[in-house]
């Protein structure tokens, strides 16, 4: 079935008569619909977990990748003399791609947002930023360390990617953690439908007999389960992802050092991420339905 | 034709003519069922052909049967409706499930139930009907299409004789309007009845044979 905007609205609104001759069954039915909506509402949260812990890995990633500082701290005489030897001293570093002395400027702007614009910079003693970009697999830090600190006393070597490579890898495998578990809702949500339609479908074999014996198509037999069971998904996955979305809605907002705990949540357009949990879900039951339908019809005389 | 035991029916060779009016008897357990449900499809030969409307039941499809069941009015012998809807709604079935406008049938839905006496029933639930009522309403359901054959198992097991008649009649009248019609029954009275207004054959299935019975009923 090709996807068919107009046939799509057409099977979902389709023909009273039709949907009548399945009989109504108010209690499996909310029952189905209420696995829909628990699935919908676990599959906002899976999403919204892939989708924090996505940023939170992309953006230490690039963390990783810029670098590591070296912060040299010496009388103020001394300053320019000591970064010359540290800028030469990695030159010859196996594992650093390029190193660079931050300009004054560039400093100034690091500390504003601490000690706001104005402040007298040239005055103070700031101690001289150098920024180490690395290369492949990195440097040894420990050995550069020993070296600074035989050659250029006053050098601090920041290194925060070794404590934020395990954190990035921590990171991804959340998120493929969180994929992985909405294709299993969506695994759990056809195999529920599954289940229920068969059952529905045997329930009615006399239903199904008489159509058949009256001259009704495999296809308008198997369609008024499909019609059912998929607006039922559909109605329980919308409901079930509403909650969701309003819980997410509710969790504390996002905080600049929060890092992953008050990061899950959805941002901007990604809030309309969700709104397609429920067009899945109806999918799934549709395909669900129509297979457990074409199985139960064909074995039919 | 065999259930997988001996053979049930064997050595037929008949040819439904359009237009006719037959009657199927045959001792209880002969396999009339069994020769009526081959005559719309709802049993494939185990041997031979049958070929239904000029085509092969075995190269049918699913949809080519649902097709051919639209040309073919049956009445079960154990009839069956859908058991959550009216009477009216069950009459109507065949004209849902074939997509007709049913607004457009009303009158002659309306019409059917008066004449198989069902009108002050027609939103009574199937399981409310006595049996002679579920028969009626079943004879009722199959020649709502105006299908070109009616097949009917047992039509008059459940009713009186006065009723019998009025169903016979009906299908007397359906078969004036050319209708083919085959009646499987045991009912020798309403064969002599019927023998009187139409030209009935009778078939009779013994031995495993399907033979035409002589004019001696
Ligand atoms: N589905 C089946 N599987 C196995 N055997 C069957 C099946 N249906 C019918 N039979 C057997 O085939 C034989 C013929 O059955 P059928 O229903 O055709 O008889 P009938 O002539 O209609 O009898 P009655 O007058 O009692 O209705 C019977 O012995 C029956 O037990
Ligand atoms: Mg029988």
């Amino acid at each position: 079935m090709k996807l068919d905007p107009t046939r799509i609205v057409e099977f979902l609104t389709g023909d009273a008569q039709a949907d009548r001759i399945v009989p109504p069954t108010g209690f499996t039915a909310r029952l189905t619909q209420f696995s829909a909506g628990a699935m919908a509402f676990l599959c906002v949260f899976a999403l919204a977990l892939s989708l924090a812990t996505g940023r939170l890995a992309a953006r230490w990633g690039d963390e990783l990748a810029r670098s590591s500082t070296i912060r040299i701290s010496a009388p103020a005489e001394q300053v320019a003399a000591q970064t010359e030897a540290a800028l030469r001293l990695l030159e010859t570093t196996p594992g650093v791609k390029s190193a660079r002395a931050l300009t004054a400027d560039e400093q100034a702007d690091l500390l504003a947002p601490w000690f706001g614009p104005d402040l007298p910079l040239d005055t103070l003693p700031i101690p001289q930023l150098i920024e180490v970009i690395e290369a492949g697999d990195g440097y040894d830090a420990a050995g550069l360390r020993l070296r600074l600190s035989a050659e250029v006393p006053g050098a601090v070597l920041d290194d925060h990617t070794r404590w934020r490579r395990p954190l990035v890898k921590a990171a991804s495998r959340l998120r493929m953690l969180g994929w992985l578990s909405i294709g299993l809702i969506g695994v759990t949500m056809a195999a529920m439908i599954t289940l229920a339609a068969q059952a529905a479908l045997s329930a009615n074999a006399q239903v199904i007999a008489v159509l058949r014996l009256v001259g009704a198509c495999d296809s308008y037999i198997a369609q008024a389960f499909m019609r059912r069971f998929t607006l039922r998904a559909l109605s329980g996955a919308a409901i079930g992802t509403v909650l969701g979305m309003a819980v997410v809605l509710l969790l504390p907002a996002a905080q600049e050092q929060g890092g992953f705990l008050t990061g899950l949540g959805f941002r901007s357009w990604h809030w309309l991420l969700p709104l397609f949990i429920p067009l899945a879900g109806g999918a799934v039951a549709f395909l669900a339905t129509r297979a457990a339908a074409r199985k139960t019809l064909g074995e039919l005389t | 034709m065999s259930y997988g035991g001996g053979e049930l029916l064997s050595d037929i060779s008949f040819k439904l003519q359009p237009g006719s009016f037959h009657f199927l008897t045959g001792p209880s357990g002969a396999g009339k069922t069994t020769f009526l449900k081959l005559c719309y499809g709802a049993l494939m030969p185990t041997a031979g052909h049958v070929r239904l409307f000029g085509a092969d039941v075995r190269a049918m499809t699913r949809d080519d049967v649902a097709m051919m069941r639209r040309r073919v009015g049956v009445v079960h012998q154990d009839v069956q409706f859908l058991d959550h809807l009216p009477l009216a709604d069950n009459v109507a079935l065949p004209l849902t499930v074939s997509g007709r406008d049913l607004l457009s049938e009303n009158s002659n839905l309306n019409e059917l139930l008066n004449w198989v006496g069902l009108r002050s029933r027609a939103d009574a639930r199937p399981p409310e009907l006595s049996g002679g009522e579920r028969q009626r309403a079943a004879l009722a359901r199959a020649v709502i299409m105006s299908p070109d054959i009616v097949l009917a198992d047992e039509p008059t097991g459940n009713i009186d004789w006065e009723m019998s008649q009025r169903l016979l009649q009906l299908l007397v009248e359906l078969n004036r309007m050319g209708k083919t019609i085959m009646i499987a029954t045991h009912d020798l009275n309403l064969i002599r009845a019927a023998k009187s207004q139409v030209q009935a054959r009778v078939l009779r299935i013994s031995n495993r044979r399907l033979q035409l019975a002589g004019a001696d009923l």
